[in-house]
């Protein structure tokens, strides 16, 4: 798993590749909470590139979206892969979470 | 009859391995990728929350996991030496309270038609799962 954070000056594009499971959804967890701890008022996280995620990858999500929503900040996820879809859809979260087809279109309004 | 067993540590870096047997099993019983992530899925949870529950975050300590085909049904077979699960505690939370965590047993409640604890002896639990599944026809 890899993860690449790019500051776009009005948002923080955090983009995570490879598997996302117990074993490293925590450094998932600290990037975010790094970008949360600096009031980032816009975080896009690009999953395009995620091949499996687990529960602990998804608890990482949306601790990120409650937090980042806590002092008023946007939090959008682009990029679902099929897979990870459907791991949303087990947890009825396609509706909690702002989702973009991809990064470009998360961008958008920020 | 097409099956495997391993035992790896409980340490979350060996999941993968679980992971990856996993979904040969699945492949040779004809599933489609999708239904085949979500099954590995399941089994993946099963197996974190032994090492989150069972042996409260040690990463030393052997599971052994069991994966076969028979007929028409997928079965799996998860054995722990840890700290004994008390079935009447283990339930799925209420989804429309947004919170981080308790995902696992949900996700494997929904993905498996069945899911079992049983007493082990001295030591440990075994979990059993099973999903019966519709292909097209399994692989030689």
């Amino acid at each position: 798993m890899e993860i690449e954070i790019e500051d776009l000056g009005n948002a923080s594009l955090v983009r995570v590749s490879g598997e996302v499971d117990m074993s490293n959804s925590p450094t998932v967890r600290d990037s975010l909470m790094d970008l949360i701890a600096g009031k980032a008022p816009a975080i896009v996280v690009d999953l395009g590139e995620v091949s499996y995620m687990d529960s602990s990858g998804i608890a990482t999500l949306v601790e990120g979206l409650q937090e980042t929503t806590s002092y008023g900040g946007k939090f959008r996820i682009a990029g679902l892969t099929e897979k990870v879809k459907q791991v949303f859809e087990l947890a009825r979260l396609t509706d909690v979470f702002d989702i973009y087809p991809d990064a470009e279109q998360a961008k958008e309004g920020l | 009859m097409k099956r495997f067993q391993i035992e790896i540590p409980s340490d979350p870096a060996c999941l993968k391995i679980v992971r990856s047997s996993v979904e040969s099993l699945c492949s040779m019983a004809g599933m489609d990728e999708n239904e085949s992530c979500k099954i590995t899925l399941a089994v993946d949870e099963a197996c974190s929350n032994i090492i989150r529950h069972s042996y409260e975050g040690a990463t030393d300590k052997p599971i052994i996991c069991e994966g076969k085909i028979e007929g028409s049904t997928l079965f799996f077979i998860l054995r722990d030496f840890g700290k004994k699960v008390d079935p009447s505690k283990i339930r799925s939370r209420d989804l429309a309270d947004v919170r981080p965590g308790g995902l696992g047993v949900h996700f494997i409640q929904e993905v498996m038609d069945r899911m079992e604890f049983e007493d082990c002896g001295e030591e440990g639990t075994c979990l059993f799962l099973e999903k019966i599944v519709s292909t097209t026809g399994a692989q030689d």
